[in-house]
């Protein structure tokens, strides 16, 4: 019996999108009851608070479809996680690359846009983006740039480069990011490359510029920035612009600036999953989410921009017009993240394995808070040399431990011996 | 009836023999699995030989493990001491105030330190008004050792005080009686009485502290790795199962190793006891 309404089930999936190019209301109200699975990063959507819009809320009471919203905070514990197995979303909103990496391993449905009435208001330049070419897996969900934020009372002048995160001056001041994607893109900017190359050699030379920027004793971090940056703790930190509007509401002293060498603009992009249960009503919340009012709120929320014109051109828009979130077009260099092949993926995380290991000679004194400063430090570490300096002293030290523990179970076992022949 | 009661052994016992071979066993064959295979599931040694460029994190995750481990042990030991001493009302009190951190996340903890060991942060402003100027704390060697020891001091101190608090009196009486001074007593009965709690202790904080990686990440600033965070990335950024399975087995040998030193070390005092 059960096998036959299940059989019944999978002809009425299968007949869906068949059905909805006619009958428009009445199939959504079918949905009613129905289960929709929402994979997000987090605090990326309108949640309620403060007076805001509560967008899951707000969807469920329009269409009665029960939303059920995980997040994660970043592309990469998404992927491991799908790609594991054993959890099942409707949607996610991955970052460009990723769409890409998605599409290309199949992992994404094709998106029924004649069922997105409100996709009239993504204008033609999000359109057809270079990680969906024929645009028939994403609708575009924020439009962002990456920047440098800076804390006007430590900084001597205004910085309009990247290569202040490299100043001697603010050693011990300065924040990068923890993920070798964005990091490795500041060093590629500087030396004017591609972020999507695939030539091992650029790679291994921006490897040596990351490296170098040890000498400043940079702190890697991913959410800490805010902390750090809103404390005054530390003078830079390249973030991205929508984060630097919501650290400015608590420190004042912070402002922004987009590095001439060029920076990375990303777009997160709503997407259905293949395997997706229930893709009509997947349809309904991307759609819901396009929505002005909706995409209003949900862009006041998370201060990245909007791709959505109903948002960016409306003066009513608390963020209309922003300097920061809506810069000239064309006035610095932007560059898009591409799906690397995994050759260039693994160098990657070997390079920056690399550069988190690396003690620059002169910045060893930095790490001596516990173990005093080491006389030896001057000698240059050679590169193909796997025993640096630190690594000789941290094996002396536990050989000089071992060696006092092996003494006593000597001395020990010695005395036993004395005392039992006495 | 012999049958019988082994039947009814083997029953009772069966829900954690599933257990472990479910949650302990697979697991592990699966880390050697990954460790041996590429990401195509061919054998290949080569994980085992990207491992020699790992070598610094080890060493520096052993020392720093080490170093945590001795200075939990010895803020540990005179405190169980001194707990053990009290009466039963104040003991319970006092091992309350010790697991009453642990109640709250691990990771709030260390962030909480964060905020703490800052330069612009909550004890360097309270030095600046004394007069002392900032000490640079956060991102050094120290402050995740600091992280470390007080993460990991309660599992040193619970070992140790339940073996004291069942020390039998009569032991340390009869020490008393013979003469010995309060230096003696402790010296010559009490540290080799407790060292099964001792021994389980270092093995509590030793093997965390080894494996760590939320800890140096937020306290030491991510400049330099320690072998937790070099797996942590394996499995989270690269995709890397296989060197990060790798690298998690010969930790896990390591492990062990130090641990069968361990066991040797207090075999020995044991026999002095008798």
């Amino acid at each position: 019996m059960k096998k036959i309404f299940s059989v019944i089930f999978a002809v009425i999936i299968a007949a869906l999108p068949g059905i909805t190019a006619f009958a428009a209301p009445s199939d959504i109200e079918s949905l009613r009851g129905t289960k929709l699975y929402v994979y997000n990063w987090g605090e990326y959507i309108s949640d309620g608070e403060d007076d805001t819009m509560d967008v899951n809320a707000e969807f469920e009471k329009k269409y009665g479809i029960e939303v059920i919203y995980d997040t994660y905070d970043n592309n990469e514990v998404m992927y491991s996680k799908l790609k594991g197995g054993g959890v099942s979303y409707d949607i996610v909103i991955p970052s460009d690359y990723m769409i890409e990496r998605m599409i290309k391993e199949d992992m994404l449905e094709k998106i029924d846009y004649s069922n997105l009435e409100n996709y009239k208001y993504i204008p033609e330049k999000y359109r057809n983006l270079r990680f969906d070419p024929t645009n028939e897996y994403s609708v575009p969900y924020t439009v962002s740039y990456v920047g440098l934020i800076y804390n006007k009372t430590l900084v001597e002048e205004a910085p309009t480069s990247w290569t202040v995160l490299w100043d001697e001056r603010y050693t011990n001041n300065i924040l990068m990011f923890g993920n070798p994607r964005d990091a490795f893109a500041i060093a590629q900017s500087i030396l004017g490359m591609d972020y999507n190359t695939e030539s091992p050699i650029a790679w291994k030379v921006a490897a040596e510029l990351l490296k170098d920027q040890k000498n400043v004793a940079p702190n890697y971090v991913n959410d800490e920035v805010f902390l750090k940056m809103e404390s005054g703790e530390a003078a830079l930190a390249p973030y991205y612009v929508g984060d630097f509007l919501s650290m400015k509401e608590n420190n004042d002293d912070l402002e922004f600036v987009y590095p001439k060498e060029g920076v990375n603009y990303f777009v997160d992009g709503c997407c259905i999953l293949k395997g997706s249960k229930n893709k009509r009503a997947a349809e309904l919340y991307i759609d819901f989410l396009l929505d002005p009012e909706v995409a209003k709120a949900n862009a006041e929320y998370i201060c990245y921009g909007s791709p959505n014109t109903a948002v960016y051109e409306n003066p009513e828009y608390e963020y209309y017009q922003d300097e920061y979130l809506y810069p000239e077009e064309g006035s610095f260099l932007t560059q898009l993240f591409c799906n690397p092949s995994p050759e260039t993926l693994a160098l990657m995380s070997t390079l920056w394995d690399d550069v988190k290991n690396y003690i620059p000679s002169s910045a060893t004194n930095n790490h001596n808070f516990f173990f005093g400063s080491d006389s030896d430090s001057s000698t240059v570490t050679d590169d193909g040399e796997k025993m640096t300096p630190e690594a000789k002293k941290y094996a002396i030290y536990i050989g000089i431990f071992v060696f006092i523990c092996l003494a006593y179970v000597v001395f020990r076992y010695a005395r036993k011996k004395y005392r039992e022949s006495v | 009836m012999n049958n019988r009661s082994s039947f009814r052994t083997k029953l009772v016992s069966s829900p954690y023999i599933v257990w472990s071979v479910l949650f302990i066993i697979a697991p592990l064959i699966f880390v050697v699995y990954y460790s041996f295979t590429n990401s195509s599931g061919s054998f290949t040694l080569e994980n085992i030989e990207a491992l020699s460029k790992y070598i610094p994190t080890f060493l520096r995750s052993i020392w720093f493990g080490i170093v945590a481990t001795i200075i939990c042990l010895v803020i540990a030991f005179p405190l169980a001491y001194i707990i053990s001493q009290k009466t039963d009302k104040i003991q319970r009190t006092m091992v309350m105030l010790v697991m009453l951190p642990m109640w709250m996340s691990f990771l709030i903890r260390t962030y909480s330190w964060m905020a703490l060991l800052q330069d612009t942060g909550i004890i360097n402003s309270l030095l600046a008004k004394i007069g002392i100027g900032p000490i640079h704390m956060i991102n050094t060697s120290g402050s995740v050792i600091l992280g470390m020891v007080y993460n990991f001091l309660p599992y040193m101190i619970m070992p140790i005080y339940s073996v004291m608090a069942k020390l039998d009196r009569s032991m340390v009486e009869a020490a008393q009686d013979l003469g010995g001074n309060r230096v003696a007593v402790i010296r010559r009965c009490i540290i080799p009485m407790s060292m099964p709690g001792v021994v389980s202790g270092i093995t509590m904080v030793f093997v965390p502290s080894v494996s760590t990686f939320y800890i140096s990440q937020k306290l030491g600033g991510g400049s330099f790795d320690l072998i937790g965070d070099v797996i942590e990335r394996q499995f989270q950024q690269s995709y890397n199962y296989n060197l990060g399975a790798s690298l998690s087995l010969v930790l896990m040998v390591l492990i062990l190793v130090c641990m069968a030193v361990m066991n040797r070390f207090t075999g020995d005092e044991e026999g002095m006891v008798i």
